[in-house]
This record gives structure tokens, C-alpha cells and sequence, in this order.
């Protein structure tokens, strides 16, 4: 344990500087941007309310994110989720015996570690006496952890937590039939060598056939993909539009990487095998190259194809969150306050994936913001068509009144301000740990590029979504 | 990186230009005068494809009629020449149908044999000619494809089809006495073998979309859209449209094949085609099951299979030259007049004529969770009627549940339903021992037992806990509903709604209005049960109602025929060969001896002698000694668990022999069996109409038919004697008057008909 504790140790210098370099020069220009008229017209000059707490994400971290099957491929989830608590604890400072609490959201559960915050945050070094807890909602587990984690703030119960978010994509629990499980647990049962054997004559050999967890709705049986392009096709969304999509996340992580924006990533040694500290499924390639691909899932006309779907992913990532006071008691200059939140959800069927659409405009509303007042979008994404469905709903008239009750649209999100460093397509999306991810994401971009209000907002299984307002905190 | 950029922005802009002329040629259409006319079928043209639309004018469905097919001889007669096009598409532009088969209407309209012939071979040409064309024609299917509809679509070189409930294919010609007379018969088998088109053309069954898949009925499906910037169906319809044309251009282009890639079994089973010996044997072993099944009373079946025979043993021109000829000899049928009197009495009675009541109803409390009250549970939650199932003891309330569940869940077992809509169905439904929640109810139903004043006790109880709007109906087969409604406080809003048994498979519901029950009860009642997907007919109150009461006297006949020593086993195969699908002797079974005893003991009071003939003693004795038919295990017959055949019960053959009378031979002949049997029944239907029980003959011909079983072939009661004759069946009743007396007496308006034989229940 130690051994990997040092190795990341040794291997941190020199990305933490680079991401200290990169901090730095924003900060000694933000103070022209903020005189520039744009940050002005703002409709809230910040987000805090009396009487309540301000709480702060003082800095968060997450582990490359891989494609499944490769480099993590031999490990357990929870030791993911060690490397990015070791990494956040490395990277704050923060005395193990102050965190009151610790979250983790997951999807695919690790039988053997169900509760896979309990078990990473024992193995990290945190103090067995602080509590902790797993949460699960799909894509938007992570953003769930961290929500969990403001309201404990918020309410009083706790000053300290650490939130975050796992998924190991590269093991996944596959499990004996139904059939073979119940004549196995009636093996348990038999008592006597007699009834063995009954249970045993009972045996089929399809039994052994095995069950695969899908990524499919319980509710529809229909998989996310699938789904995916029905929604791209209602929404008249293009193979062309979808591939051009794809193509600008790939090349906007590949610069972010490139320059050195994603200091959110911390390395990783992983046992046995060499250091990871890049993300490894960005690829950008050519229209041509993306046009050649057969649809993934409608077969043969479908347009949702492997280039333009996020990819099955590992990674953890975990973040600090704190009450205001606190921070600044214990010295800290936090990175973004977490603001305002909403969960919300609508058909699985024909709009599992307009999460965003339905949230976004629910969000700012309750905040008291328009769609001018962001500075940073980052959006989840699951599918390019799914992100440019969403835009063409936030930006229909006839969508608002018919589907959400609302006298007009919201508006779309403007693309110079759009996941500029990439996204799920890109970047990669662990489902359980992508939330941490797109809040950093935010909250960097602020201090970098600038500005006061991100929004964040994702999709997720179930027909459900989340959004928050993430602002930066004042230098 | 550049270039693809460039190629993208320029394949974007040439779908706009399409789009622009695509709106260009549509202006085109609307100036030109000559196409004005063109009211059935228009086309635009997309790129090089060429998009038929159909939309027959002020109707919700697309039907095959002369107009249809004349504008779209016309519109292809302007495809094929043109240069600037290379392939088809198809399409309708009324979400959820695609056409629905040939205009009724139209058949009807013809006169002579020779006029329905050349209806046929019009349509024939006009297919063969599409099934020929040179340019590839995709027929883009959404919603019903049915008859006429179908062989349109088999006609085109590629099918692609909406993967939803609504679209369903199919050929149900055999429904209304005739088979597909556009060469379906011929192309059918050819397309998904022999053997499955007999199984089609035979049963008329709906076809889902995924199913047609793998028969090879379509090429390709399209997954429904939801909603985007448009309402789901219609962007479902354009989504189709365009899939439909890059696979036009794509057959165009040849980069399609139109050949399907067949499974072994499918291979095993087209070689064993190819030999005669197997051919012979299957139209035998089919023919056999034919006649077995349709006791030989309906004769399009068996020309059904006459007809492919012909196309696949002696070549296609003599298929469809017998083909268009069986056609035109079916449609002149007695039958087909009965079946298709039956279809537009079916389109009558889903309709509401009380129009919309005042308020919608959506919470519905059901009284008794018996067979009976869960069937009408089961009905309601399907359809999404918040409902309350109340029951006096846990031990009946947890059956009812489980048979509501069970009747579900056989649906996801079907495939039907999914688990998750299932569950979510399963939750509109409550299990109750109190009175909560019936503040909410916008209708009771009470489905007690048949006792008025155990009846007259829940009304009670129920009224004093309902909202004032609340309709109170009753589930009763006999009791009058001026007596039930004599305890209430607001008898305008009492109402009877006669389900049969088992709700969920029966189609009919019979809604009882007494003359203090208001418009708007009716009107809801109706809608109710409209809801619940019934055929619905309105009659007034009165003793038995029309169903009960048109079987009371055929089931005294029964008795009757059963003294003079017919056994019940030749009762019910005098029966059965009639057309009724249950024989006499089974159904009161079926029915229970008990029930049959107290309706026949009721009704024998109210109609004093008519309703005499038969014995009641043989029920009374039968009762006494537990046999009460299927349900006690024993009546007639005895029945057991996983036995198929059923045998007698020889315990009711001494009851049978203290109770015999000797027959009368000069109406003993088996024919004269079935004719007592049936005219009693006219006779009593027709009495119906002429007390005002029944509003029109249409009714009394689908009560009779979907709620007792009367011969689909006869068409019901009215329809059968405008098809035979009123006074053929007045001459029978005269005939067994004569030997039995008042009970075959003619009622007066049978007599007006028979008097005069321009007279006729429908005009």
C-alpha cells in the first residue's frame, strides 16, 4: 500500500506543476476579464443566500479514465476508487481525522464490496471512524454523491466530506442463471447425501447458461444505444451532425491533454504495471474515417455508431467538499461553490436521454439565472446524438409546451462555451464517476478561461437527469 | 480533414435543394388543374425517388375503393415513364394505417357476379403491373395492412414496416365470407410459404410487425420515433418516409438485395414443397381441419384453399382467373352478406350515440371480486381506469386479485404485454374490504351475487359513501333493474351493464336503461365500457333484458328435446352444426344448471307459458343432486381436471328417464330439432324489437351473436331472416305451434315481415 502511496508521490511533481503553471496565469488575468461587460450583465451577482451555508468543493481528482480492458483490467473497483482517494488526499492536504463523511457513487456493483466507498476509503488510509456510504443512480451517481454530500453540509450534520464516484467496466458481475442459483442454494439446504442427489438430478444443462448484466432499461429492455438513436432520429438529428460532434469533443480533449488543462487527473501506478496518467480513449480521426462505421445498434440504417458513443470505461474520482468557514479555517482557497441543484426524470422510453433539457432550465430558474449568465457548460456525454437531441429540444418552443409545461424554450447552450475540453465521447465515462469529472471540469474552466457560472448537467438510465450551477470562487 | 468538412456542408446543402423542390413540386400539384382532382393519391419527388402518398379524403382509415385505385393506376402511369426517377416509395400519410383493406362499400355496391369479378381482375392487373415495375417500389408500412392494404404491399419489391403495436398485417377476408382477391392468394404463398399463407388466409389473424419480419411478410423494420420537434406519429411517418428512401435508392442503385436470407427450417420445409406428394397431403390434411372446424357452414375457406391449390398446381393465370371468379361467387354469398352485416353492426356498436358524458370517468369501484367482478377489474386497469376491488373476505378478495394478474401476466406470456407495463397495469388496481376511497369513484359496478336483496343491501351501503355524479351499475344477467333501482335515492343514476363470461375474452356488454335512467348515465356507462374495448348494445328493462331472455325459451327446447330422448351429446352436434360455437347441452354447463334454473324460473314467471316447454324439474332435480355443470364437476357432463373428452354424466340419465316424454315425430326429425331451437330464439329476438327492448335490429343481431354465439354464418337473428325469408321461418313456427302450441307462435311483427316480403329489418 505504502509502495503505491510513494510511487504516485514521485510521479506527481511534475503534472502538479504543470497544473499549478496553468492555474496561475488565469488567475493574474481574470482581473481584466472581469471587468469586461460580459461578466456585468450578470443577473445575480453570486448565488449565496442568507441563512445558508456556503459550501465549497475545495479541489477534486480523478484517476485517468481508460477504456475498459486495459490497464485496469485486473483490478477491483474499489481499488480505483483508492487511487483517487489517495490522490485527493495528496493533492489537499486535508488531515484524514477532519472528514465526517465519505460517498461514493457506483453503477455496475462488485458483489464482494457493495458498500465500495466503506472499502476504498479503509484501504486509502482514512480513519476507520468516519462513516461512509454508497449511492447509485445511473450516470449521475457521482453527482448524486456530491448532492448527498451538500445536503449533510448544508443541514449541519457535517463540515467535511469527501464525495465521489467509481466504475470498473472491465469486470463486471456476471452471474450463474436463475435456475442454477436456486439449485445451488438448494444444495445449501441438503442435508443428507439422499437430498443432494435429488437436487442434483434436478440439474439442466442450460443452467449453465450465464447472465450478463446489460446496459438495457429494466422498465423498456431497450439498451441506451438503441434508445440513442430513436432520439437522434426524433429529433431529425444527422449521421454527418452526430460524426462532426464526436469529432470536436475528441479534438478539444486531445488540445485540453495536449496543454495540460485536465489537471484534474492524477496518476496512477497501477500494481504491477506501469504508471498511468492519461486518459487513453481519446482519439481524433477523420469524418472519413467515422463515416466507414456501421450503426452500432438500429441495424442497417441506424446513425448512432462506436465513434460517436462514449466507450465503456474505468476510473474513480473523488473530490473535497466543505463548508465555507471550514475551508478557510483550515487554510484553504476552494476552487468553485456548489450552488443550486435538480434532479429530475421523465419517460424512460422515448426521452431517456433528455435529462439535460428537462433540467437545465428547472435549475437556472431556481437560481435566478438565463442561459447568459453560464460561462462553462459542461454537459454529459452519452451519445453525440444524444447531446444534439438535447440541444435541438432546449431550443424548440413546440418541445417546451408540449413536453415540459413551460411557455418557451430555454435556449442552447452557445458551443464556444460547450465542454471545451472534451466530454464523455472523449474523455471516457466511467458511469459512476463522470459527475466529479464534469464539476472539476467547471470549476477549472472558470478559474482558466474565466468567468462566474458553470452549469453542469447529465443524463442518466431511467429516464432521469440532474443539473447544478457550479460559481467560482471570488480570487 | 478540410475536404470532408467541405463534402459534409455540401451533402447538407443537397438535402436542402431536395427539400426546396420537393416544396416546388408540391406547388406545382395544387396549380395544375388536372391533378386538382387527384384526391386519394399524390406523389412528390425526392431527389430521384419518387414518394406515393395515400390519403383517402375525410376518413380516418385508407381503403382500397375504385377512386384510390383509379388515382393510383394514374400516378404510376406518371412514374414510369419518367426519367428523372428511379424507384418508389409507398406511403401512407394517416399515422397508424396504412390501408386497411377494400371498401366494403364498393363490394356491396356491385350487383351481378360479373361486376365483383371485374373487380378482382382490375385489381390484379393494376398489382401485376407493380409487382413487374421496372423502377423498385418500397412500401413503407405503417400502421394496419390489412387485406387489400396487404396485397398492395406484397405486390412492391421491398417492405418496410414501423416496429409498433398499431402496425399489424394481415388478411382477414375470410371474416367477411370472401379471400383476397388481388392476387393475394397467388403471391402469398410464394412470399412466406405455402403453409403459413393457408394459416393466414384461413384465420384472418393480425400479424405484429417483428413477426412479419421473420416470416419474410417484410424486409425491414423501423423502430417508432418519440417524441422530437414534431408529435411522435407524425415524425415516426416521415422517419419512415426517409428510411424508406435510401433503402429505394439503394434497391435502385442495386446495392440492396431484395432476396432474404432463409433459416434451415425454412429451406427443409420450401424443398419438401417442391414435392406434389407432400403438396397433396397438406391440402388434404388442411382441407380436413377446414371442415372440422367450420362444421362446412362457411364456404370461403375451403375455395381459400381451392384457389392456391389452383395457382401453385396449374400456373399463375389459372390462379388468378380462379381467383377473381371465387371471389365474386363468395361475395355473392348468403355468408359473406351475414359476415359483413356483422362487421358493420360491430362499427355501429363501438360507437357512443349518447355522445361524451358530462364528466370523464376514471376511478370505478367494482362490488364482489367473484369471476365476474375481477374480469371487469381486469378489463378496466388495462386500459388505465383507476380501480377499486372490493370484496366482503380477504380469502375472495386474494382470488379475484390473483385471476386479474393471471389474466395479465398470460398477456406478457404472449407477448402481449411486457412485465414492466404488467406491473404498471397491475397498479391501477386496488384490493379492498372497506368502503375507502369510493368518495373518489366516478362508477360502481356491482358484481355481487344474483340476489335482489342482498343487491338492494350494497346499494344501500354504497350510496351512502358515493359522490353525488357517481353512476351505481349492476352486473346482473336477469334481475329487472327497476327493482334493484327501486332502494335508491337517485335512480337516474342506476344502470344495468351486463357483462358475459369469462369479461376479458367475451366482446359484448349489454347496458340496461331503465325509464328513470338519465341520458348522461347511459352516456357514461357506455363510454365505460367502450373503454374496457367492448361491443356495446342499449337495451331497455325488462325481464331477462334481450340476451337472457332470447335464450330462455331456446334453453326450454332444450329441456324439452332432452325428455323426448335426444341425448346431450347429439343435442349439442345438432347444435354445434348449426354454427353455434358451444353446444346446447354444454352451455348450460357452461352457464351452471343453477343459474340456468333460477333465470328459467324467473323469466317462466314473467312470461308465464312461451317461455314453457321443457321440464323445469330435470334442473331442479339435477341441482339437488350437485350438479351444477362445470363448475361443480359435474352437470351433463363430467368433468376432470386434464381430461380432454369429456364424457356423460350417467347419473343424469335417471333423472333424464323419470322425466321422459315421448317425442312427436312429425317434429322430431333432426333438422326439426335445430329449427325448434333456432326459431324460438328469432322469435323471441324479434318480439325484442317489436316491445322496444332493442333500439334496432343491429344490436339484437350482435348481442346475439358476440354474447350467445348465435351463427356468425346467419349473421343474427334479423339478418338471417331478411337473408331466408321471414316467412319460411313464420311457415316452421306455424308447423310446431301446431304440435306444441303457444310456445312457437309467431310474434306479430315476424308476421308484417313474412306478410310482406319487401320488408326487411335492414334496408
Amino acid at each position: 500500500m505504502s509502495t503505491i502511496l510513494t510511487y504516485t508521490f514521485k510521479s506527481l511533481p511534475s503534472t502538479s506543476k504543470w497544473a499549478f503553471g496553468f492555474s496561475i496565469r488565469p488567475l493574474s488575468c481574470s482581473s481584466q476579464l472581469r471587468a469586461a461587460p460580459a461578466v456585468q450583465t450578470k443577473s445575480k451577482k453570486t448565488l449565496a443566500k442568507p441563512n445558508i451555508r456556503n459550501i465549497v468543493v475545495v479541489d477534486g481528482v480523478r484517476t485517468p479514465f481508460l477504456q475498459s480492458g486495459t490497464s485496469y483490467k485486473d483490478l477491483m473497483p474499489h481499488d480505483l476508487s483508492r487511487a483517487a482517494l489517495t490522490g485527493l488526499l495528496h493533492r489537499t492536504n486535508v488531515p484524514k481525522e477532519v472528514v465526517d463523511y465519505i460517498i461514493y457513487g457506483t453503477v455496475i456493483q462488485e458483489v464482494k464490496t457493495s458498500n465500495v466507498a466503506r472499502e476504498a476509503a479503509l484501504g486509502a488510509g482514512f480513519s476507520d471512524k468516519t462513516p461512509a456510504h454508497t449511492v447509485t443512480m445511473a450516470c449521475i451517481s457521482a453527482n448524486q454523491a456530491m448532492t448527498t454530500g451538500v445536503g449533510l453540509i448544508a443541514s449541519g450534520q457535517c463540515d467535511v466530506v469527501v464525495a465521489g464516484g467509481v466504475e470498473l467496466m472491465s469486470d463486471i458481475p456476471i452471474r450463474h442463471s436463475r435456475k442454477m442459483r436456486k439449485m445451488m442454494l438448494d444444495l445449501n439446504k441438503a442435508k443428507t447425501l439422499g437430498q443432494r442427489l435429488t437436487v442434483i438430478s434436478k440439474f439442466r444443462l442450460n443452467f449453465l447458461s450465464p447472465e450478463l448484466p446489460a446496459v438495457a432499461e429494466f422498465s423498456t429492455s431497450e439498451t441506451m444505444g438503441h434508445s440513442a438513436d430513436r432520439l437522434a432520429a426524433a429529433f431529425a438529428v444527422s449521421r454527418l451532425e452526430q460524426d462532426e460532434y464526436a469529432l470536436r469533443s475528441h479534438s478539444l480533449a486531445k488540445k485540453a491533454q495536449d496543454e495540460g488543462l485536465l489537471s484534474d487527473v492524477v496518476p496512477f501506478q497501477v500494481p504491477g504495471k506501469d504508471t498511468v496518467t492519461k486518459d487513453n480513449g481519446i482519439r481524433p480521426s477523420s469524418l472519413e474515417q467515422m463515416a466507414k462505421l456501421k450503426p452500432a445498434f438500429i441495424k442497417p440504417y441506424g446513425t448512432v455508431t462506436a465513434a460517436n458513443s462514449s466507450f465503456l470505461t474505468d476510473g474513480a474520482s473523488a473530490m473535497l467538499i466543505m463548508a465555507e468557514e471550514k475551508a478557510l479555517a483550515m487554510g484553504y482557497k476552494p476552487k468553485a461553490y456548489l450552488r443550486d441543484f435538480v434532479y429530475v426524470s421523465q419517460d424512460p422510453k422515448d426521452q431517456l436521454l433528455l435529462g439535460p433539457t428537462y433540467a437545465t432550465p428547472k435549475v437556472l430558474e431556481k437560481a435566478g439565472l438565463t442561459m447568459n449568465d453560464i460561462d462553462a457548460f459542461e454537459f454529459h456525454e452519452a451519445f453525440s446524438g444524444q447531446i444534439l437531441a438535447n440541444f435541438k429540444a432546449m431550443d424548440s418552443d413546440w418541445f417546451a409546451q408540449n413536453y415540459m409545461g413551460r411557455k418557451t424554450k430555454v435556449g442552447m447552450p452557445p458551443l464556444e462555451k460547450f465542454n471545451n475540453w472534451g466530454g464523455s465521447l472523449s474523455l471516457g465515462h466511467p458511469f459512476g464517476a463522470t459527475g466529479c469529472r464534469l464539476v472539476m471540469a467547471a470549476a477549472n474552466r472558470l478559474r482558466k478561461e474565466g468567468g462566474q457560472y458553470g452549469l453542469v448537467a447529465a443524463c442518466a438510465a431511467g429516464g432521469q437527469g440532474h443539473a447544478m450551477i457550479v460559481e467560482a470562487y471570488p480570487k | 480533414m478540410v475536404a470532408s468538412r467541405a463534402i459534409g456542408s455540401l451533402s447538407r446543402f443537397t438535402a436542402f435543394r431536395i427539400h426546396r423542390s420537393r416544396g416546388y413540386i408540391c406547388r406545382n400539384f395544387t396549380g395544375s388543374s388536372a391533378l386538382l382532382t387527384r384526391t386519394h393519391v399524390n406523389y412528390g419527388v425526392k431527389g430521384d425517388v419518387a414518394v406515393v402518398r395515400i390519403n383517402s379524403p375525410n376518413s380516418k382509415v385508407n381503403t382500397l375503393s375504385n377512386k384510390l385505385h383509379s388515382e393510383f393506376v394514374e400516378v404510376m402511369n406518371e412514374i414510369w415513364p419518367s426519367d428523372q426517377i428511379r424507384s418508389v416509395v409507398l406511403i401512407s400519410s394517416k399515422p397508424g394505417n396504412f390501408i386497411a383493406g377494400a371498401d366494403i362499400n364498393m363490394l356491396a355496391s356491385c350487383k351481378t357476379l360479373q361486376e365483383l369479378i371485374q373487380v378482382s381482375q382490375d385489381a390484379q392487373k393494376t398489382f401485376e403491373k407493380l409487382e413487374k415495375s421496372p423502377k423498385p417500389v418500397v412500401a413503407a408500412i405503417s400502421g394496419s395492412c390489412l387485406g387489400g392494404g396487404l396485397e398492395l404491399a406484397i405486390s412492391c419489391q421491398y417492405r418496410i414496416a414501423t416496429k409498433d403495436r398499431k402496425t399489424v398485417l394481415g388478411t382477414p377476408e375470410v371474416l367477411l365470407g370472401i379471400l383476397p382477391g388481388a392476387g393475394g392468394t397467388q403471391r402469398l404463398p410464394k412470399m412466406v410459404g405455402m403453409p403459413a399463407a393457408l394459416d393466414m388466409m384461413l384465420t384472418g389473424r393480425s400479424i405484429r410487425a417483428d413477426r412479419a419480419k421473420k416470416m419474410g411478410l417484410i424486409d425491414q423494420l423501423v423502430e417508432p420515433l418519440g417524441p422530437g420537434l414534431k408529435p411522435p406519429e407524425e415524425r415516426t411517418i416521415e422517419y419512415l418516409e426517409e428510411v424508406a428512401v435510401t433503402f429505394a435508392k439503394g434497391l435502385a442503385d442495386k446495392k440492396i438485395s431484395t432476396k432474404r436470407d432463409k433459416g434451415l427450417m425454412e429451406k427443409l420445409t420450401a424443398f419438401a414443397l417442391t414435392i406434389p406428394f407432400v403438396r397433396q397431403q397438406i391440402y388434404k390434411k388442411v382441407e380436413e381441419k377446414v371442415r372440422k372446424q367450420t362444421k362446412s357452414l362457411y364456404p370461403a375457406p375451403l375455395k381459400i384453399i381451392d384457389v392456391v391449390r389452383t395457382g401453385i398446381e396449374q400456373g399463375i393465370d389459372a390462379g388468378y382467373r380462379s381467383e377473381s371468379q371465387m371471389f365474386g361467387e363468395l361475395a355473392m354469398t348468403k355468408e359473406s352478406q351475414a359476415l359483413m352485416g356483422l362487421y358493420h353492426g360491430q362499427v355501429l356498436c363501438k360507437k357512443n350515440k349518447f355522445g361524451a358524458p358530462q364528466k370523464d370517468v376514471k376511478h370505478v369501484a367494482i362490488l364482489g371480486a367473484g369471476l365476474m367482478g375481477a374480469g371487469i377489474a381486469q378489463v378496466s386497469v388495462d386500459k388505465g381506469l383507476k380501480t377499486i376491488l372490493k370484496d366482503a373476505t380477504l380469502a375472495g378478495l386474494g382470488r379475484g386479485q390473483q385471476q386479474v394478474f393471471k389474466g395479465l401476466n398470460d398477456k406478457v406470456k404472449k407477448k402481449a404485454l411486457t412485465s414492466f407495463e404488467r406491473d404498471s397495469i397491475f397498479s391501477n388496481l386496488t384490493g379492498q374490504l372497506d368502503y375507502q376511497g369510493f368518495e373518489k369513484a366516478d362508477m360502481v359496478i356491482e358484481a355481487v351475487f344474483e340476489d335482489l336483496s342482498l343487491k338492494h343491501k350494497v346499494l344501500k351501503e354504497v350510496e351512502a359513501v358515493i359522490p353525488d355524479h357517481c353512476v351505481f351499475a349492476s352486473n346482473t344477467s336477469a334481475l329487472p333493474i327497476r327493482e334493484i333501482a327501486a332502494v335508491s335515492k337517485r335512480p337516474e343514476k342506476v344502470i344495468g351493464m351486463h357483462y358475459f363470461s369469462p369479461v376479458d375474452k367475451m366482446q359484448l356488454l349489454e347496458i340496461i336503461t331503465t325509464e328513470k335512467t338519465s341520458k348522461d348515465t347511459t352516456a357514461s356507462a357506455v363510454a365505460v365500457g367502450l373503454k374496457q374495448g367492448k361491443l356495446i348494445i342499449v337495451v331497455k328493462d325488462g325481464p331477462g333484458f334481450f340476451t337472457t331472455r332470447c335464450l330462455a325459451p331456446m334453453m326450454s327446447e332444450v329441456i324439452r328435446i332432452l325428455q323426448e330422448g335426444v341425448d346431450p351429446k347429439k343435442l349439442d352436434s345438432l347444435t354445434t352444426s348449426l354454427g353455434f360455437p358451444v353446444g346446447a347441452a354444454t352451455l348450460v354447463d357452461e352457464v351452471g344448471v343453477d343459474v340456468a334454473k333460477h333465470v328459467a324460473e324467473d323469466l317462466g314467471k314473467a312470461f308465464g307459458e312461451r317461455f314453457g316447454g321443457g321440464n323445469l324439474e330435470l334442473l331442479q332435480q339435477m341441482v339437488s343432486k350437485g350438479f351444477l355443470g362445470r363448475k361443480s364437476g359435474k352437470g351433463f357432463y363430467v368433468y376432470q381436471e386434464g381430461v380432454k373428452n369429456k364424457n356423460l354424466n350417467s347419473d343424469v340419465d335417471s333423472i333424464l328417464a323419470s322425466l321422459k316424454v315421448p317425442p312427436k315425430s312429425e317434429v322430431s326429425s333432426d333438422e326439426d330439432v335445430q329449427y325448434r331451437l333456432l326459431t324460438r330464439f328469432v322469435n323471441e329476438a324479434v318480439m325484442c324489437l317489436q316491445e322496444g327492448i332493442l333500439a334496432t335490429p343491429a344490436e339484437g343481431d350482435i348481442g346475439a351473436v358476440f354474447g350467445l354465439g348465435f351463427p356468425p354464418c346467419l349473421g343474427g337473428p334479423f339478418r338471417f331472416l331478411d337473408l331466408y325469408g321471414a316467412q319460411k321461418i313464420v311457415d316452421r313456427l306455424r308447423r310446431y305451434e301446431a304440435a306444441y302450441g303457444k310456445q312457437f307462435t309467431p310474434c306479430q311483427l315476424l308476421i308484417d315481415h313474412a306478410n310482406s316480403p319487401n320488408k326487411k329489418f335492414y334496408q
